[in-house]
């Protein structure tokens, strides 16, 4: 299909909007009517045709105007793109891995000619048309990293592997639930979760990160993950929270529907081939509450998600004083008929709202 | 989550190749190089990978582990070489003698167990006999990205240091070749004292290298992160022995010149692997009942573990007596 691409902003006047496409589509990330953390890691590879999970690196309408987005947080602040030393190499892996894909799967949008070390890359959205040699730094405007996450939505963090850990070495990270890559950089798996509650007494993170240190070439992995965020900003980093974390007191009654987003990060995980380096690409998807609720089975769940969710994880994310007033703008949209299993819309076979 | 569930596959993703040529290296090191069966390029790999090739030997489907050691930069080909092992199993036998020029056959891609550290500020290597293969792939990359390394390479003679030539003659200064015949020895002590700050150690060889390269960096100061090593074991024959697969339901018999891992697939059962050497984790099993002794072989399970009689790993890993029930 061809994509029709957004003008919109993710800032200020909030333009951001999904068309009728993007809310089918979106990542809803409950399988069941409630949520616990869990690894709930599967292979990357391919999903149901037009859905978020079809291709390695999904492209939807959104992608100019987040680019559009990210150079501006970038332009404010160039320490959300770094790289340490070591991590070059693992910045051209990420690079080819980026272009060898996005070539394959959108041809229409994206084009990757090599000739040797010859590379000529095209980016039709973006209008870019660059000729280049692989590995030589000198020949692009940016490191390697930084220049193709520039043209691709979602944070990007490049962990190295090894001392049987995985470290923070390198990363594109603008789209960011409230975690920053300048404190983090240089950290071990287990340091940048630190603040994470429940999940270290649960073993969580000695079990992920033996999953992800054991992901090999050629089977990449994904899960889901998500977050409430007011306003559909792209850059909730901790450097901005003087601007975005005010929003949060600025929701009521008549306007969570529209103001109330659900974040979902659509996480993957490939090994590199060429540094042995991980690449953890983090995919934010928003929808605000009141596009959610167009579908029936989603306004249902979402509801019981929110209501049965510990405390402690409504404070870790965020939204533990706006929980009320979000309980009762969803709870309109529960009639207590029971949900099918799995994360997607499923319009044909579940009933309308009953009330 | 889940979008479309997929089962996870054993092993790793699969590679069909050709052996494009099988070149002899020494009297016992035969070099088999592949090209892809669909002529496409080779995935692109980091130095010190290995691949896992099958063998179909008659009704036996071997897999052994091979360290990748073509120039990671070359993509056209990929080209392992195996020491043939008269006492072993017979993996490598089956290699040299019913593997020939033209046969396809199914490799993994790659998988790095060992790789270079690249926060190192130099790299040095001790290589053993056969142990030269990792290093041959991380030469090749540290070509590539200018980095700082040296070679010491104890072979048996130099009619048997299999590349010790080829690399003499591209790195005189990097290489050093020390012949068991000529009653060379490593200077072990005196390369490792006085590296500079930030240099790392990597070695491949027999078992007792590989402890004394450890130990020897321990007693003169050296953070053991900095001491690299790659021990990959093949599985030891010994007494057969029974097994009950309880998620399985099924009894199997383990034979004397196969491994635990091998009598578990052969019986149809799907469990993972990677490196079937006892060093990546990988098929770690629950033992749901024992009245026995086991007899751990792998690097995997820390000491206490073994002592637990809790775990298994299947790849390297036997047990001797009357019930052995896994989680599998």
């Amino acid at each position: 299909m061809t994509i029709q691409f957004n003008d919109e902003t993710f800032r200020d006047d909030y333009s951001f909007r999904n068309s009728d496409w993007a809310i089918k589509r979106f990542p809803f990330p409950f399988h069941e009517d409630s949520y616990m953390y869990s690894m709930n890691a599967e292979q990357h590879r391919g999903g149901p045709a037009g859905s978020v999970f079809e291709k390695r690196f999904d492209v939807d309408e959104h992608y100019i105007s987040e680019m559009r987005d990210r150079a501006i947080v970038l332009d404010q602040d160039p320490l959300r793109c770094q790289s340490l030393p070591h991590m070059t190499l693992a910045g051209w892996d990420l690079l080819e891995l980026i272009m060898v894909s996005k070539s394959e799967d959108y041809p229409d949008l994206f084009e990757l000619y090599r000739d040797g070390a010859q590379w000529r890359w095209v980016n039709k959205p973006l209008g870019i048309d660059d000729t280049f040699t692989f590995m030589d730094e000198t020949t692009l405007p940016y490191g390697p990293l930084e220049y193709i996450t520039r043209q691709s939505q979602g944070d990007f963090a490049l962990l190295d592997q090894r001392e049987n850990n995985l470290w923070m070495d390198a990363g594109m990270i603008t789209t960011q639930a409230d975690w920053s890559l300048d404190f983090d950089i240089g950290m071990n798996f287990f340091e940048w979760h630190a603040p994470v509650p429940l999940a270290h007494e649960m073993g969580i993170f000695k079990r992920a990160l033996k999953f992800l240190m054991n992901i090999q070439q050629g089977a990449p992995g994904r899960r889901l993950n998500w977050t409430m965020t007011v306003n559909p900003l792209l850059d909730t980093s901790p450097e901005n929270y003087h601007k975005w974390g005010i929003q949060k007191t600025s929701l009521t009654p008549e306007n969570i529907g529209a103001k109330q987003h659900v974040r979902v990060e659509l996480q993957t995980f490939y090994r590199l081939p060429r540094s042995n380096a991980l690449a953890f690409p983090i995919r934010c998807y928003l929808c605000s509450f009141q596009d959610l609720m167009t579908v029936p089975k989603w306004g249902r769940r979402l509801h019981r998600v929110v209501r049965d969710l510990p405390v402690e994880l409504a404070t870790y994310k965020g939204f533990i004083d706006n929980r009320p007033m979000m309980l009762d703008y969803l709870s309109q949209f529960d009639d207590g008929l029971p949900t099918s299993f799995g994360v997607f819309p499923d319009l044909d076979s579940e009933p309308p709202l009953q009330k | 989550m889940s979008a479309a569930p997929q089962k996870t596959k054993s092993g790793s993703e699969t590679l069909n190749v050709v052996v494009s040529a099988k070149v002899p290296v020494t009297d016992l090191v035969t070099r088999f190089e592949f090209t892809r069966t669909d002529g496409a390029p080779f995935p692109p790999f980091s130095g010190g990978a290995h691949t896992v090739v099958t063998m179909q030997d008659g009704d036996r489907t071997r897999m052994n582990a091979y360290s990748l050691m073509s120039d990671p930069a070359d993509l056209g080909i990929y080209a392992i070489s195996v020491r043939r092992d008269d006492t072993g199993r017979g993996g490598s036998k089956f290699m040299h003698e019913h593997v020939a020029a033209g046969d396809e056959i199914t490799i993994t891609y790659p998988v790095n167990l060992f790789s270079l550290d690249l926060t190192a500020k130099k790299h040095i290597f001790f290589a053993g006999g056969i142990g030269i293969t990792p290093f041959m792939s991380m030469i090749g990359q540290l070509d590539q990205i200018g980095g700082n390394w040296e070679l010491h390479y104890s072979a048996r003679s130099a009619a048997l240091g299999a590349y010790a030539d080829v690399l003499r003659e591209k790195y005189p200064h990097k290489v050093h070749l020390y012949c068991d015949d000529a009653d060379q020895h490593i200077p072990l002590e005196a390369i490792l004292s006085g590296q500079p700050l930030g240099t790392h150690t990597y070695v491949c060889g027999p078992e007792g290298m590989i402890s004394w390269v450890h130990s020897t960096a321990a007693s003169l100061g050296w953070p053991e992160a900095h001491v690299h090593s790659e021990a990959f074991l093949a599985p030891e024959p010994g007494q057969p022995f029974e097994v009950r697969l309880c998620k399985s339901d099924k009894t199997i018999t383990v034979g004397e010149n196969e491994s635990l891992l091998e009598a578990i697939e052969r019986a149809g059962v799907d469990a993972p692997f990677l490196c079937r050497g006892g060093s990546c984790g990988m098929c770690e099993t629950d033992v749901v009942t024992a009245d026995g002794t086991f007899l751990h072989r792998d690097y995997w399970l820390e000491q206490e573990e073994q002592a637990a009689g809790k775990k298994i790993m299947p790849c390297v890993s036997r047990f001797l007596g009357g019930v052995l029930e896994l989680d599998r």
